[in-house]
């Protein structure tokens, strides 16, 4: 790995993404736009409206990363650019760090601008800071880039790749705390939550909804949510051959 | 004789068949080596097995005297893949300055190759809306970006206008009177007449090596077409 290739490649990331207007409109509109319709589904109840935002703030970037990676690696694979880059002095974690570190900060925008508009115009009140929201935020899309890294490799066209959103995301939002509280599940189906990453980052929100300071279990999620990234991009790594048959 | 690649009983399985039967072969230091053959001769299997990103059943390569593939070749190879490599969504200097930074190769010199390939009216252009020619031209400047000792170019010249693809070859010509080593494929017979060596690959055989003269003499006629027609029937008539 090397500093200079790593800065290199992640910066050619990010002017991708520059030259793609829509796409960045979509990733800080989309948000925006749910995060309102949320707001007058429960005009009424502002408890309600408070815990359901507050987990959305981590779940979109979740989603729209893992995405945005999947199609992103998936083109480096079938356009051959992944088996030139791999003839030039370019390494592996340079490139997958430099999709984590592109898109991170990709997502710390649009984690920003959709917490401002949650907290300023929406109400949204948490009893923690504005700050630890958004850096579970961009833990979460660091992991959607991870997840959706590691899942590039089992796809072999765009169509397959999109398809795995629904296999990795959907249940991991069913099942983390948003429709039911973890503690009131079936033994079996807490187990299965217990084992899925978004669980503890939505509990790392929901820490920072009731406590003024971060807590210890907040820090222990965020830590746990850090080392499934790393997992993730180490399996990433291994899925990148630089020879093929 | 310098030898800059060293291909040694190489056997290379794809999709389920075997697509290079054992072929050995040697690429001179400094010269233009074209590698002829029809489509599906297994041109682009044996360049991608030089570079080093091709699995390989059995045999050897060697390339400037290190296994190809080595982490130490990647500063001092350039290639070009067969439909053009490059970012569509950037332009054209975004995509060879993004090249030339994984060597550490200043902007400026990126801009030369841009002009050096003609295309110095498109920098600015997003990749994606050029035309065919272009898109592999912009292809070619990310390989040639940084000045490497061996390039392994496939199909450099296809859909480019004569004019263009006889500049092209001016500037390989070029390239290898400085000292770079070409290895070049095409499946148009008139170009290898430009080439120092040629090897001539069928189904993943090769039934020539030698200087085009050479080659043409052997079969007894002027026209390359020609002489591969020849070669391959006295192979057949060989085997029956």
């Amino acid at each position: 790995m090397s500093t200079r290739i790593l800065a290199s490649t992640t910066r050619r990331i990010l002017r991708q993404l520059r030259h793609d207007r829509r796409t960045i409109a979509l990733m800080l509109v989309v948000p925006i736009v749910l995060l309102t319709l949320l707001f007058f589904m429960f005009e009424e109840q502002d408890r309600t409206f408070d815990r359901v935002a507050l987990i959305m703030l981590g779940i979109f970037p979740f989603i729209l990363m893992f995405l945005i990676t999947s199609i992103a690696m998936l083109r480096e694979r079938t356009t051959g650019t992944l088996e030139r880059l791999f003839t030039t002095p370019v390494g592996k974690l340079d490139l997958l760090f430099g999709y984590g570190i592109a898109f991170g900060l990709a997502a710390a925008v649009q984690a920003t601008v959709a917490a401002a508009l949650a907290y300023w115009l929406l109400g949204l009140d948490t009893a923690g800071s504005l700050g630890l929201v958004i850096l579970i935020a961009v833990a979460n899309a660091v992991l959607g880039v991870a997840l959706g890294l590691l899942c590039s490799a089992f796809a072999r066209t765009e169509f397959q790749a999109v398809q795995f959103m629904p296999v990795v995301a959907i249940p991991q939002i069913l099942l983390c705390g948003l429709f039911v509280p973890r503690g009131e599940m079936a033994g079996w189906l807490a187990g299965v939550s217990n084992a899925m990453p978004l669980s503890y980052s939505v509990e790392a929100l929901q820490e920072v909804g009731v406590s003024a300071e971060p807590t210890g279990l907040m820090w222990r999620d965020l830590a746990i949510v850090a080392g499934v990234v790393v997992v993730a991009l180490a399996l990433g790594a291994t899925t990148l051959r630089r020879r093929t048959p | 004789m310098d030898t800059a690649v060293e291909v040694r009983e190489l056997v290379i399985r794809r999709g389920g068949r075997e697509v290079l039967h054992g072929i050995s072969a040697q690429i001179q230091r400094g010269v233009i080596t074209g590698l002829l053959g029809p489509s599906g001769s297994g041109k682009t299997t044996m360049m991608r097995a030089i570079v080093g990103v091709q699995v390989v059943r059995s045999g050897r390569v060697t390339v400037l005297g290190r296994p190809a593939g080595s982490p130490a070749l990647r500063r001092t190879i350039g290639y070009l893949t067969q439909s053009p490599s490059v970012y569509a969504d950037l332009t054209v200097r975004e995509n060879v300055r993004y090249f030339a930074s994984l060597y550490g190769i200043a902007s400026d010199d990126a801009d030369q190759t841009i002009r050096d390939v003609g295309l110095a009216d498109q920098a600015r252009q997003l990749v994606g809306t050029l035309s065919g020619g272009q898109h592999s031209r912009a292809s070619l400047a990310c390989a040639l970006v940084s000045r490497p000792e061996l390039l392994v170019l496939d199909e450099p010249t296809v859909g480019q206008d004569p004019v263009l693809r006889d500049e092209l070859w001016k500037r390989f010509r070029q390239l290898a009177d400085d000292g770079a080593t070409l290895l070049v494929s095409s499946h148009v017979m008139d170009e290898a007449n430009r080439c120092d060596r040629l090897l001539l690959i069928r189904e993943g055989e090769i039934i020539a090596d030698d200087t085009p003269a050479a080659v043409k003499a052997a079969a007894g006629t002027d026209d390359l077409d020609q002489a591969f027609l020849t070669l391959v029937r006295n192979r057949t008539e060989e085997g029956s």
